[in-house]
């Protein structure tokens, strides 16, 4: 029998190009195999699914021992109470009300911008302390390194504590992304015991800043005034476990992804490093080109929605494969060409509506410093190996290793 | 029509004029240039600044975050025009197809944009609105005179007209700490455009943020003191508001007296155009050579019955201006519709209101998601059946999914389950909209009708 189409897409095998099966999806836009979850992949029909309040997000509404493949993987945060990517409307908007005042405008417009000077930092002393430049695994030296430190300053983790709370980062992270050789007993302590270790580590320092408050996020979520008031220690676990979660897992792929694309596109490269200014639409280019996060699995309908003259009946769950419609031919022309200087860009790549990615300013402002710092300081940058070796995860997509060589690192 | 030869000529050689350089006519300059026109361009604008955004005239300029001599807006690409600035256009001759100038000047043109936008309507009494302290708002200098006077600290500040524009007006006075007064002829602030049930939210918002908001009364007259500073305001219930500075914020008037006599189905409602953009003549046939874009135009609408539409909102200025240069330079099998949802955005007392479609048709509405009590909520609008607009308080990242349930002619009102839907949602209820023939601050939708030589108006203002 041969493999159905959401199984290849699973397939470890076509992780390093996946996008020939989003093009044989995309002949039937609303896609489903017997009890299978519904698949979108076609542009516009995701788009106009992201602004459909006919749609939950919340994990309670998910069918229960359904067929979905990726239903395991929604119930990962099971110790903590959900957190506002796996909630509706209005406890949604009001968690990530309270956590965007403290983050982005109209209450915090500057806040991103301000952290410019010190991710320019963390880049320059990543990139000064890579090894041998014969041998660089940019994932482990750099990509890996720099956003863990960057939701660390955000939520303001002693500089002390950092390394402790890279451990335990790198243990979730592998949690995501399961190692197929690893015994699945031993992972699972592993990551139980990393979570709880990082709940303790987070409860005492949130009681800390409730106490003596600073300017970071974690004291302003936990001390916050206003209509909202302050979150819980609970709420404030889960979104700050939210946000390390997702503020890495996908910006490291972000950061890797472009990186593999500069190399495997030189004369994009060539042209970055002459005029660094070319990483903004180098990185929206990215996102539609290589976005991390793949496809949005766990939506569930809350009504019948006819999709394309298919009937998507009440319960079903939904899968919205962003990477496809970023390739959509009836959206982009030459879908398959990774062309920076395209004038319309709307990609898909950090989803659209109210689930739209949180950290997106900041995710943007890490890829593009990273992305002209590599091209202006390594010199003649190489691929050792093409294609890379990917991680297991297929929604959170990006290579597990990136091993490249340069002729020196330049000041 | 026009040979290959002929097209070709004009986009090689021809000479495009545009009238109205805002928004616009900067837009459709750029849209000409990019799609190859390499003739001569005019641009004419009566203001003698370059295109600038308006928005920020209501909101940032008068918070002091924003000035308003730095609202330029960014040039998508070059256009490479001859600008007349400062010079407004008095004339058309649509048989030498000339434009005429207050200068004196006529400039010759092959294809004509017009572009001219509306004003602010002013106050009636002409001697009242000349006193010092009274303002109108609409361009960039009336914006920063009023900016100025906000500066110096007002004792109170009276805005006449609780519209769009007078609410953000207000709005800033409060969030600056001046003492505002909203004088609305209707029952609440915002009832025109958005109907009883959602303005009742506005009122309730206006107060809680401190504004003296008087509604179903009248300005019946200004007073001035001695050195001819306004100093109260006289109101059709007999009281009076002591009052240093009064913004009139009655709705626009389309810039269109320039064209009396031209022989173009222009008026005080717009210049009729069909959906391609063309300007109608008197006797309702279409130009072909003179086209209109912005809030001047008023052009058939199918979601709306084919009935005239006329907007004031940039979005619709941007795509109108688009469709018309693209049209200006294609032969008649290529041209396209101008069909966009209307849809605007305003941001008052801390909340972001977003509208699609055209809500003032309705006579029903639904809270579909959200509620009114905690003033985060969507409403849709029915009319005979099927859902007609939309309407978001802090809730706009859903509005897509309305504006396509409008383009599709969805049903009203809608039965499906959504998330976060309140019991006070099941049901519609009556949008309450006040009676259209009785004037208010002016909606910035309005239909009117199927004649594209109408010149009949409504409107009388508030005395």
């Amino acid at each position: 029998m041969t493999q159905t189409l959401l199984h290849q897409i699973l397939d470890y095998a076509n992780r390093a190009d996946p996008y020939p099966i989003y093009e044989e999806l995309r002949r039937t836009p609303v896609h489903h195999d017997t009890d299978g979850p519904y698949v979108i992949s076609t542009y516009y029909e995701i788009r106009s699914l992201l602004h459909d309040p006919r749609l939950s997000s919340d994990a309670r509404n998910l069918a229960s021992g359904g067929a979905d493949p990726l239903a395991e993987s929604a119930s990962e945060e099971s110790a903590l109470p959900p957190s506002f990517l796996r909630l509706d409307p209005p406890e949604h908007d009001r968690l990530r009300r309270m956590t965007n005042r403290h983050f982005g405008p109209p209450h915090s417009p500057h806040r991103v911008d301000a952290m410019r000077p010190e991710l320019h930092d963390i880049v320059g002393g990543l990139i000064d302390g890579l090894g041998d430049p014969g041998r660089i695994d940019l994932v482990e030296e750099f990509s890996y390194p720099f956003p863990v430190t960057v939701i660390c300053r955000l939520l303001g983790i002693p500089r002390e504590d950092e390394a402790r709370f890279h451990t335990w980062a790198d243990t979730l992270a592998a949690s995501l992304d399961p190692d197929p050789d690893a015994d699945p007993a031993e992972r699972g302590k592993g990551t139980v015991e990393a979570r709880m270790q990082l709940g303790m580590y987070l409860a005492g320092l949130i009681e800390e800043r409730r106490k003596n408050p600073g300017d970071d996020m974690l004291s302003q979520l936990a001390t916050a005034e206003g209509q909202d008031g302050p979150m819980t220690t609970m709420e404030l676990l889960s979104t700050a476990a939210l946000l390390l979660i997702a503020g890495h897992e996908t910006t490291v792929n972000l950061i890797t992804n472009g990186m593999l694309t500069l190399l495997r596109n030189p004369d994009v490269l060539q042209r970055l490093r002459a005029e660094p200014r070319l990483a903004v639409p180098i990185v929206e280019e990215l996102l539609r080109f290589e976005p991390p996060v793949q496809l949005l699995p766990g939506r569930t309908a809350l009504a019948d929605i006819e999709v394309r003259g298919v009937t998507i009946p009440k319960g079903s769950t939904l899968w919205l494969v962003l990477a496809s419609g970023n390739r959509d031919p009836q959206r982009f022309e030459n879908p398959d060409r990774f062309d920076p200087d395209r004038p319309d860009v709307q990609h898909l790549g950090l989803g659209s509506g109210i689930h739209s990615c949180f950290g997106a300013p900041l995710a943007r402002l890490e890829a593009q410093l990273a992305l002209s710092e590599l091209a202006r300081r390594l010199e003649k940058p190489r691929l050792l190996e093409d294609p890379p070796p990917y991680r297991q995860n297929a929604v959170l997509r990006g290579p597990r290793h990136l091993r490249i060589a340069c002729d020196g690192i330049r000041p | 029509m026009l040979g290959d030869g002929a097209l070709e000529q004009l986009k090689r050689e021809g000479r495009i004029v545009v009238v109205g350089a805002s928004l616009a006519g900067l837009r459709a300059a750029e849209t000409l240039r990019a799609k190859g026109f390499v003739g001569s361009l005019t641009m004419i604008g009566d203001e003698p600044c370059e295109p600038y955004d308006r928005p920020p005239l209501s909101k940032g300029v008068l918070l002091g975050r924003a000035r308003a001599d730095r609202t330029a807006l960014p040039r998508l690409r070059s256009v490479d025009a001859t600008w007349r600035l400062g010079v407004p256009a008095t004339g058309l001759d649509m048989a030498a197809r000339r434009v005429r100038l207050a200068d004196g000047d006529e400039v010759p043109y092959d294809r004509l944009l017009i572009a001219t936008g509306v004003r602010a309507r002013p106050w009636p009494r002409e001697e009242e609105a000349e006193l010092d302290g009274v303002f109108v708002l609409r361009t960039r200098e009336e914006g920063s005179a009023l900016a100025r006077r906000l500066d110096e600290g007002p004792k109170r500040v009276l805005v006449i007209g609780g519209g769009f524009a007078g609410s953000e007006v207000a709005s800033a006075c409060r969030e600056r700490g001046l003492p505002v007064t909203v004088a609305e002829r209707g029952a609440a602030p915002l009832v025109g455009a958005l109907g009883g049930v959602v303005a009742a939210v506005a009122a309730d918002l206006q107060r809680e943020h401190g504004v003296d908001l008087r509604c179903g009364v009248m300005v019946t007259a200004l007073e001035g003191d001695a050195s001819g500073r306004v100093r109260a305001a006289h109101l059709s219930d007999g009281s009076t508001v002591e009052t240093d500075v009064v913004v009139v914020s009655l709705g626009a008037l389309r810039n269109t007296e320039w064209l009396s006599g031209s022989g173009l189905g222009a008026g005080p409602r717009g210049i009729a155009c069909d959906a391609g953009c063309r300007a109608f003549d008197i006797r309702g046939i279409v130009t072909d050579d003179i086209y209109a874009a912005g809030d001047v135009a008023r052009c058939p609408h199918p979601l709306f019955g084919y009935q005239f539409l006329s907007l004031e909102h940039w979005g619709n200025a941007v795509a109108q201006a688009g469709i018309a240069a693209h049209n200006m330079l294609s032969e008649s099998i290529d041209r396209l519709p101008h069909m966009d949802v209307p849809a605007f955005w305003s941001s008052q007392f801390g909340v972001n209101i977003k509208s699609v479609g055209v809500p003032s048709m309705a006579t029903e509405i639904l809270i579909s998601q959200g509620s009114l009590d905690s003033r985060r909520f969507v409403g849709v609008y029915g009319y005979q059946g099927r859902v007609i607009g939309a309407v978001s308080f802090d809730h706009g990242r859903w509005l897509p999914f309305y504006q396509e349930l409008i383009e599709k002619t969805a049903p009203f009102p809608p039965q499906f389950a959504t998330v976060d839907r309140h019991p006070d949602g099941l049901r519609p209820v009556d949008a309450d909209f006040p009676d259209p023939s009785v004037p208010s601050h002016g909606p910035t939708v309005t239909l009117s009708g199927y004649s594209p030589a109408d010149r009949r108006i409504t409107f009388t203002p508030a005395h």
